[in-house]
């Protein structure tokens, strides 16, 4: 499986990891639901790393839509939020 | 497809596959596509340029400062050397916003320097996929009859389309940031026309307004710290209530106070 981290590229998971990834980011959605800044850091933290530390770099001539894109990393508590809500990062 | 994407990339995937059905109709002819990425390649030039000019103009901004800095610092020297101690506390009023100012445009250059290197990264990214792009549906096209080649040139187009996407995400953000900085830079233009910076020997006597701004712009204990290692240096005695700054002070008074930037 394909996974973007927008503004920073593509990764290429073994299909195995999607429950662990979607663990990941559920604690994300939690963090930002319950609106904990330190928790939503941590998760968010936690799941761009597993997905740079887990998956190969897509070769940036390689032409595949990816399965999964996660916000870009500088993405903040407050944008994650409004995302949610439909509004922000890609208006609607 | 369950279970393949949590909560958090669904809604970004969604919405980026919004952005993709506005920038590429699928009626779209295929060197058409290929114009619109083009098209797209030469936006992200143009944000890289703004970025660079936004950053400039902050860096000239900068180095003014840095002059009034210098200036204001002799000018509280030889106030507090002709025992005017009123002239020298007012020019280290205002050297003391300077200064606050220009940590935070310290601050405002790197993110932006941060944003160039990000859509730098984004443009080399693009103009790799659009390449491999170019090369492929030629391919295709002399491999496959045209209704098959119009299938696979199709999926081609859509792993450019991500990356136009993303492109377009990350030129939004420092379009955003950057007009955050542009509202910055009015801000220390706008104290620089109020003659915020300007030479105080220039004061007449008494305040004016712009002091009585300063006083509550600028940190009083900072100033006083500046003030009384100044004296120290000059050899002066200090006052009473200048003596305890000065052993608090001789530490790091550098160090102007954070600046409350959002």
């Amino acid at each position: 499986m394909i996974v973007r981290i927008s503004g920073e590229g593509q990764f290429e998971l073994d299909d195995e990891e999607s429950p662990r990834l979607d663990e990941l980011e559920n604690a994300v959605v939690g963090a930002v639901e319950a609106c904990d800044e330190d928790a939503y850091e941590q998760a968010f933290t936690a799941l761009l790393d597993f997905v740079r530390a887990t998956g190969d770099a897509v070769p940036e001539d390689q032409l595949e839509g990816s399965d999964v894109i996660l916000p870009p990393a500088d993405t903040s508590l407050k944008e994650a939020a409004a995302d949610f809500s439909g509004e922000g990062l890609i208006p609607d | 497809m369950a279970g393949l994407a949590g909560r958090m990339s669904t809604v970004v995937k969604a919405k980026v596959s919004k952005l993709l059905d506005r920038a590429e109709d699928p009626g779209e002819t295929l060197d058409y596509s290929y114009q619109k990425q083009v098209e797209q390649l030469q936006n992200v030039k143009k944000g890289i340029a703004d970025v660079v000019t936004a950053k400039k103009r902050l860096q000239m901004q900068e180095s003014s400062l840095q002059q009034s800095l210098v200036k204001l610092d002799t000018q509280a020297r030889q106030a507090l050397s002709q025992n005017n101690e009123d002239l020298a506390r007012a020019a280290l009023e205002r050297k003391n916003v300077a200064q606050t100012e220009l940590q935070s445009l310290d601050t405002q250059v790197s993110e932006l320097e941060d944003q160039q290197q990000k859509l730098t990264d984004s443009e080399k990214q693009l103009r790799a996929k659009i390449e491999a792009f170019r090369t492929k549906k030629e391919v295709i096209k002399a491999q496959y009859s045209a209704a098959e080649a119009q299938v696979r040139i199709s999926e081609a187009a859509t792993g450019v389309g991500e990356q136009m996407a993303d492109v377009g995400l990350a030129m939004q953000r420092a379009v955003d940031k950057t007009e955050n900085m542009r509202a910055r830079a009015d801000a220390v233009q706008e104290l620089e026309a109020a003659g915020t910076f300007d030479d105080v020997t220039q004061l007449g006597s008494g305040e004016d307004d712009i002091d009585k701004q300063l006083k509550q712009l600028s940190s009083q204990s900072q100033v006083d710290d500046d003030l009384a290692k100044m004296k120290a240096e000059l050899g002066q005695a200090p006052s009473e209530a200048s003596a305890a700054q000065i052993s608090s002070a001789s530490g790091e008074g550098q160090g102007a106070p954070e600046s409350g930037q959002a």
